[in-house]
């Protein structure tokens, strides 16, 4: 790979992403513009930000590989990808989002929340555990990316972190939500061609669609003896019921991942970007074909490798990276595919990786600056867009801070902690925001404390990815998780979580007063 | 089917691709359809956007 070229490529997509961010700024005018695109977002780019939000890097890398090490059983994620976190919440959550959002003039998701259930504290904790979770999701995408910078243009890491950290600042600060979805949406469609081409050519070099299945089926006797340990039957095959494998597949990377993506802020916020449910009714084509093309073609692909590898070297995918899960992607499209394609590849990755931390970026200012600042301090003197241009500065500086200081054991879990905090934390609230007349302020405010409260004991004590690196069950119990009985440190911590706040919510909402069905009138007319 | 012996994969290949087949169908089917009884310029719209100016002429 020529670095020269490589960097000229990088430079003219940096040019592509900043033309857009200023078209973006062009068009921001009001709070509206700033926080919510408008209100009038075009079903295309609204589908497309959506989707490359929701995919990330390390869903095309980190899965990617996985799939490599483990194999198509991530194709179950695929599926809840697409059925919960498109059909699903774009035609049961997205178009009543849209509705009552827009009844209550509700910007962000905490203040949907908040004026939904007329409860300012409502708003302000939900903002506050957005910022408080959302940067290490952050730090983990914007760490990867200041990594692919340094190695392009060979800079030392803190340049690459502080150019990169800039590029994305500049275009989400001055350009806001629509800054954000114009750029998404390129991006987003590089991605989408790239992992398109990337699908086509695996099965041409391959031998074709059944002949590379088959290849990969029959490679099932070569399982590494500590994998099938684990439960790995063969790359074709599922894990053994009730293996470790099994349940990290289902617990943590199916439910976790496919649920958890229901209540995520940055992606709820984007169902009130649209003018009428007219839009989201268009953009849900988009949107499924995207999910499918962007997550289930790499992990097809991801599987695959094995065969290409074992054909070109006798080794497995893992054993031809040293191991490294995360590498076999990269290695894979460096060796088999055509010198032009890897310079796309790596504008793609670096796509995934900008749209997903854009969003985070923009939601994290507006949950300090509109939920947090302005609800506590309501006379600052300063406008919404201002606060929420500061709130962002302010998430920039701790998801940079966050990179720099915790360790990498934690910031690799930032990804799946978010997920499964949001799912715990709002997903109850949120569904019954919708469809739940009867539930009332108090619990919800309890669900979303019960949730999050439950989620940090499981993440600290008893799940071993994050209590591991964490050390505080160490330090005070002196071990690392409290309950060492198989599967329970490796049960993900939504499993316990998200039962504890449904019941809350269900347990409050009939100790307490129903709320006035007037008001209800109001948020559902 | 296709190289695949194991259900549990084909299955959830199966049901990926039916989901990306709901979505286009449906997108295709309510491809004009709107809740709001006039999507282009809704009364609500109008009192949001005068609700917007207020509070941006207060601050």
């Amino acid at each position: 790979m020529n670095t020269f070229t490589l960097g000229l490529v990088v430079i003219l997509y940096m040019l592509l992403i900043a033309y857009l961010g200023y078209i973006g700024y062009r068009r921001t005018k009001t709070t509206k513009d700033y926080l919510l695109a408008g209100r009038d977002s075009h079903p295309f780019i609204m589908a497309m930000s959506y989707g490359a939000t929701f995919i990330s890097t390390s869903a095309i890398v980190g899965f990617g590989g996985m799939a490599g090490k483990f194999g198509m059983g991530l194709i179950w994620l695929v599926f809840l990808n697409i059925f919960i976190g498109i059909f699903i919440a774009f035609v049961f959550f997205g178009r009543i989002t849209r509705r009552v959002g827009l009844n209550l003039d509700a910007h962000t998701f905490p203040e949907f929340l908040g004026n939904r259930f007329q409860s300012k504290s409502i708003q302000i904790i939900s903002g506050l555990i957005i910022f408080i979770a959302m940067p290490l999701y952050a730090a983990v995408v914007l760490i990867g990316g200041a990594r692919f910078i340094e190695s392009i243009f060979q800079i030392d890491f803190t340049l690459a972190l502080i150019f990169f950290t800039l590029i994305m600042s500049a275009y989400v600060i001055a350009g806001g939500l629509k800054g954000v979805m114009y750029t998404d949406a390129a991006q987003g469609t590089i991605m989408f061609v790239c992992l398109l081409f990337l699908l086509i050519f695996s099965y041409f070099k391959l031998g074709g669609f059944s002949a590379a299945h088959q290849a990969l089926t029959n490679m099932a006797n070569l399982v590494p003896a500590d994998l099938a340990a684990q439960g790995h039957l063969g790359w074709t095959a599922f894990p053994k019921i009730n293996s470790a494998w099994w349940w990290i597949l289902v617990t943590n990377i199916i439910l976790g991942v496919g649920i958890g993506v229901l209540a995520q802020p940055q992606l709820v916020v984007r169902f009130m970007t649209v003018r009428s449910s007219r839009e989201l009714n268009r953009a849900v084509m988009t949107g499924g074909i995207f999910i499918f093309v962007s997550t289930g073609f790499v992990y097809t692909v991801g599987a695959l490798t094995n065969v290409w590898f074992y054909e070109t070297s006798g080794k497995l995918a893992l054993d031809a990276v040293g191991g490294n899960v995360d590498k076999i992607i990269p290695e894979f499209i460096n060796q088999a595919m055509p010198a032009w394609f890897i310079y796309l590849f790596m504008i793609a990755l670096l796509s995934a990786g900008m749209s997903t931390l854009s969003s985070q970026f923009h939601t994290m200012g507006s949950a300090i600056g509109r939920d947090v600042i302005e609800k506590i301090f309501p006379k600052t003197g300063l406008n919404t867009m201002m606060i929420a241009r500061l709130g962002i500065v302010f998430g920039v500086l701790i998801s940079l801070l966050i990179g720099y200081k915790l360790p990498m054991g934690i910031i690799a879990r930032g990804t799946a902690i978010f997920f499964g905090i949001c799912a715990a934390t709002f997903l109850p609230a949120y569904i019954a925001s919708l469809y739940w007349k009867r539930v009332t302020r108090s619990a919800v405010l309890w669900s979303i404390i019960s949730g999050m409260v439950t989620s940090a004991f499981a993440l600290g004590f008893l799940h071993k990815s994050e209590s591991l690196p964490l050390g505080i069950c160490k330090a005070l119990f002196g071990k690392d998780f409290l309950i060492d009985k198989f599967p329970w440190m490796i049960i993900d911590p939504l499993i316990l979580a998200l039962p504890v706040s449904v019941f809350v919510l269900i347990v409050v909402t009939f100790v307490t007063r129903p709320p006035e069905k007037e008001f209800l009138d109001k948020c559902f007319k | 089917m296709i190289g695949i012996p194991d259900p549990a994969i084909w299955i959830g290949y199966v049901l990926a691709i039916l989901s990306v087949i709901a979505c286009i169908v449906y997108s295709v089917k309510n491809w004009n359809k709107s809740d709001d009884p006039a999507p282009d310029a809704p009364e609500r719209e109008i009192n949001w956007e005068k609700e917007e100016d207020k509070i941006n002429e207060m601050l």
